[in-house]
């Protein structure tokens, strides 16, 4: 959507002021279609048959202007389904990159059927905590190295008894494509590909199985429109593109020229007959070596460059620590949405396994705050408790200057965690030095029955701070 | 309550009643056609769910039976929706033409794909040399050009002028390091000069940084005439431009900065860095008064970075071409996407004309190894998946968070692990193109052995 005022979108709303959304108004319904945080299909009158005949033009005109500028296509079903494409934006600080690009992880028919299991499993638990979320693998993607259909579709079938997470079927092979196809279709994976060879039989396949379906027509982005041109007239509309991924020298110039071309034809230039999402293919790292770290470093590389310009969904080889840990962060970290400061609940957490004895910390909200305290808590082995103040996830110093943590809130977050300090042998808690300022007032709040004691500055201190300042002298 | 009838027995039907509409229709085999007229499926729906050529055998065998007397009529009750568009057997036939077919073309459509490039792009980036040669008054092998950009990092709409560079750090006493860093430097760690020689030499430093940290009061309080000694030796074993850093005391780099600006005098050395929590005009004028460059240190704050720059050049005097930015490098999983975002909208403010900010970028890439998951053994979380090896997991750290601000438009790069410095360099000169190499064909990676 490129519209920005709500009042272009207002005119396409009922103007009854319902309230049925929850909003008191049609206008800060279209607030929030802008803002992206209000659904089309939560204005209930809009979508009543009943009101086919007064609704329905509008209906179809608000659709189409609020349509992604990349396409939005489902891969998968149920749960487990995903979204991939569905940007409105070419830099992440002009309203946010919406979702994330899914990780594919690789397998092939050519495996044993131990490995094989044993590998979906790894891909299918794989799992990392990241402020304050699970960070997990999206997908798997079925290679068929052996040329068999009936190996290939084995295969699936062994893959899907060992995970539920969405599918994308490689192979160039039509029939191959189709023999997957027979056991997996209800779960909808996505299928790679349809080339300028094979274009015919695998739009045959995408119809009478309604999959999604990749058209691949790598460094040729005339020869790749040409193909989508090609399927919409057919009435397949769930594409992804794959113009090409390629692991080195200057065509991987190219390569990421086009993924900058293909997103910014369709997001800057609104190109809405090419604007569907982009697959990238850092699996092709593994083309250029053998060395397992050379390989995983590189693939990991690659998968950064189009993270962050331009892939929508990508398919990876190596789920090695070294790998997938850095490049999830870093698909974590582009996909923030900035509008919102990252935040952890407010309230009180334990660190190890405090006692009455232990020392009561408090910081933001601030996720990076919270857990820069946390982590300098748990890695030094200090039991503690540390209480989260709701500062809408501003740090320290900026909430102390802006009075988004003030005395008065640092006491009522301890009574509303429940912290009671009668419990404790010391009475005490440790503000953070940059909220130094405030200790006098605490002691008044609390009657000195409680004693607020100044910490240092920076959290990664706080163990010589401990030893000389901790338990305090009564 | 199917009607049952074999394609053979219709053939013949057909064949005898001359039925032009089933032209082009093949079927071969002997296989049954069951309609079941009860359910009422002969409609639109119909024709959308088979497709148009059964639909017609339909309305033909329909037609057929009514021509036969069969009471085709009082059979086709049809359900809610059918009925709702007269399913009268007339109708049909228009309604199962009206479906649009799945019809494959011959070939495919011809079409060209054209983008155009950024239009609001107007102001290159200021170009700024590091290093002078005897030529110009310094004492360095070669000089090193930064900035100059006309878009953004790897764009296709202007080439970059100048490829990306890392200088590597060099302290003045032996630190505390991460165990995969440290063991690079355990050898030259208590002589700077031997230190900046193997960052050169070795790991291919474009230059080297030396950090004066032991001027801090808190650690030596070494004073600054004898730091920058330091300086001299650095300049005396290599001859790539260099940088020079202070301890990160507001107070105490103000000296420090400003002497070792004149024992580099002429070395167009970046002087790392003149910020807003210090005195700014004294360093900046440190570097115009020595022809050194200065950094300018702001704290991921696009505005503040704007007022320092503003400051440095109509209060200090520094000219445009000896400011590099430091707008702070937030590493990956610590908030690297506040630094990439700070830095991407610098280099987008800066190119679409913003003279304040249209400054080559520097970027703290060893930030990267504060990140606990670049240093630690094991995770603290027990359900986290393995962490695998660290001495892996590290340098692969300091890589990524460098290559992200890279794409954000960083020019210049403090980095430590060699390792993360070749791939760094690698990446970035494959994405302008310099590096030529053979591209395995990549159409057949379905297939590929790993």
């Amino acid at each position: 959507m490129k519209e920005t005022s709500p009042l272009n979108l207002y005119k396409f709303l009922p103007q009854t002021n319902c309230g049925e959304c929850g909003e008191q108004t049609c206008m800060a319904f279209a607030a929030g279609l802008i803002a992206r945080s209000r659904k089309i299909d939560e204005c209930k009158p809009l979508f009543d048959e009943k009101n086919q005949k007064k609704y329905g033009k509008k209906l179809t005109s608000l659709k189409d202007v609020i349509a992604p500028e990349v396409a939005l296509i489902y891969v998968g079903a149920g749960d487990k389904q995903l979204k991939v494409g569905g940007e409105d934006v070419m830099y992440r600080h002009q309203m946010t990159f919406f979702n994330k690009p899914p990780f594919a992880y690789d397998v092939t028919d050519a495996m044993n059927e131990a490995d094989l299991v044993e590998r979906v499993k790894l891909i299918d638990t794989w799992k990392k905590f990241y402020i304050g979320n699970w960070e997990e693998v999206e997908m798997v993607a079925v290679r068929c190295v052996t040329g068999d259909a009936g190996k290939f579709a084995a295969c699936v079938k062994k893959v899907m008894e060992n995970t539920k997470k969405p599918l994308i079927l490689c192979s160039f092979d039509p029939k191959v494509l189709k023999a997957g196809l027979e056991v997996s279709a209800a779960t909808r994976p996505l299928i790679y590909a349809a080339t300028k060879d094979n274009w015919k039989e695998v739009a045959q396949l995408a119809y009478d199985y309604k999959v999604p379906v990749t058209l691949s027509v790598p460094f040729d982005l005339d020869g790749l429109k040409s193909m989508v041109a090609t399927f919409k007239e057919m009435g397949l509309d769930d594409l992804v593109l794959d113009p090409g991924t390629a692991p080195n020298g200057e065509k991987l110039q190219e390569s990421l020229q086009n993924f900058i071309k293909l997103r910014r034809a369709s997001v800057e230039e609104g190109q809405k007959d090419f604007n569907y999402p982009v697959m990238a293919l850092p699996i092709n790292a593994w083309l250029t070596t053998k060395d397992p770290v050379r390989g995983a470093y590189w693939e990991s590389v690659l998968a950064a460059t189009f993270v962050i310009r331009g892939a929508d969904i990508m398919i990876r080889h190596s789920i090695e620590p070294h790998s997938v840990m850095p490049d999830m962060h870093l698909r974590f970290n582009i996909y923030t949405d900035p509008r919102t400061p990252v935040q952890v609940k407010p309230g009180l957490y334990k660190v190890g396994k405090p006692t009455e004895d232990s020392p009561v910390f408090l910081t933001t909200n601030f996720a990076l705050t919270y857990y820069t305290v946390e982590s300098d808590l748990a890695s030094n082995g200090i039991d503690s408790y540390l209480l989260a103040v709701n500062t809408d996830g501003i740090g320290v110093q900026a909430s102390v200057a802006g009075g988004q943590l003030t005395p008065s809130k640092i006491k009522d977050a301890f009574a509303e965690a429940g912290m009671d300090f009668e419990t404790t042998t010391h009475k005490a808690f440790i503000l953070p030095g940059m909220a130094a300022k405030f200790s006098g007032e605490l002691d008044d709040l609390y009657a000195y029955k409680v004693k607020a004691l100044v910490g240092p500055e920076d959290s990664g201190r706080i163990p010589g701070w401990m030893e000389k300042q901790w338990p305090p002298k009564k | 309550m199917g009607e049952k009838l074999s394609i053979s027995d219709l053939n013949k039907k057909l064949a005898e009643m001359d039925v032009k509409s089933l032209e082009g229709v093949t079927i071969e085999g002997d296989i049954e056609l069951e309609i079941d007229a009860g359910a009422g499926g002969v409609g639109p729906l119909f024709a959308y769910y088979f497709g148009e050529e059964v639909a017609k055998v339909a309305v033909q065998l329909v037609n057929m039976a009514k021509a036969f007397g069969y009471p085709v009529e009082s059979l086709l009750q049809p359900v809610a929706v059918a009925q709702a568009i007269s399913p009268a057997p007339a109708e049909l036939a228009k309604a199962a033409a009206a479906v649009p077919a799945f019809k494959i073309p011959d070939t495919l459509k011809t079409a060209k794909f054209a983008v155009g490039t950024d239009k609001t792009w107007k102001t290159q980036v200021q170009e700024v040399q590091l290093g002078a040669t005897k030529a110009d008054g310094g004492s360095r092998g070669h000089v090193i050009k930064i900035g100059g950009e006309k878009a953004m990092p790897f764009f296709f709409d202007a080439a970059m002028p100048n490829r990306p560079v890392v200088t590597i750090d060099v302290f003045d006493m032996p630190i505390g390091m991460a165990k995969a860093v440290k063991m690079h430097y355990e050898d030259v760690m208590n002589d700077p000069a031997d230190w900046a020689k193997k960052a050169v030499k070795e790991f291919k430093a474009d230059l080297v940084t030396t950090h004066l940290i032991s001027t801090d009061p808190l650690i030596k309080d070494t004073p600054a005439k004898e730091a920058v000694k330091v300086v001299e030796d650095v300049l005396q074993a290599v001859d790539v431009p260099i940088v020079i850093g202070g301890s990160g005391n507001p107070e105490k780099d103000v000296e420090v900065l400003s002497k070792a600006s004149e024992v580099a005098q002429g070395e167009r050395a970046l002087i790392a860095s003149a910020s807003l929590n210090l005195d700014w005009e004294a360093i900046g004028k440190a570097c115009v008064a020595n022809n050194n460059v200065c950094l300018a240190w702001t704290q991921l704050e696009i505005n503040s970075q704007k007022e320092l720059n503003r400051k440095l050049m109509k209060v200090a005097g520094v000219p445009r071409d000896s400011i590099v930015m430091d707008p702070t490098t937030a590493a990956l999983a610590y908030g690297m996407d506040f630094a990439y975002t700070n830095m991407e909208r610098i280099r987008l403010g800066g190119l679409k004309g913003d003279e304040e900010l249209n400054f080559p970028m520097s970027s703290g890439t060893t930030n990267a190894w504060g990140v606990r998951e670049a240093w630690m053994v094991n995770s603290p979380n027990k359900n986290d998946s393995s962490w695998g090896d660290r001495m892996l997991r590290g340098p692969i750290w300091e890589i990524l968070t460098g290559f992200s601000l890279a794409m954000a438009g960083v020019d210049i790069f403090m980095m430590m692990n060699p390792i993360a410095v070749a791939y760094l360099q690698e990446i970035t000169q494959s994405l302008m193109g310099l590096i030529k190499a053979e591209t395995p064909d990549t159409t057949n990676w379905i297939s590929m052995e790993v």
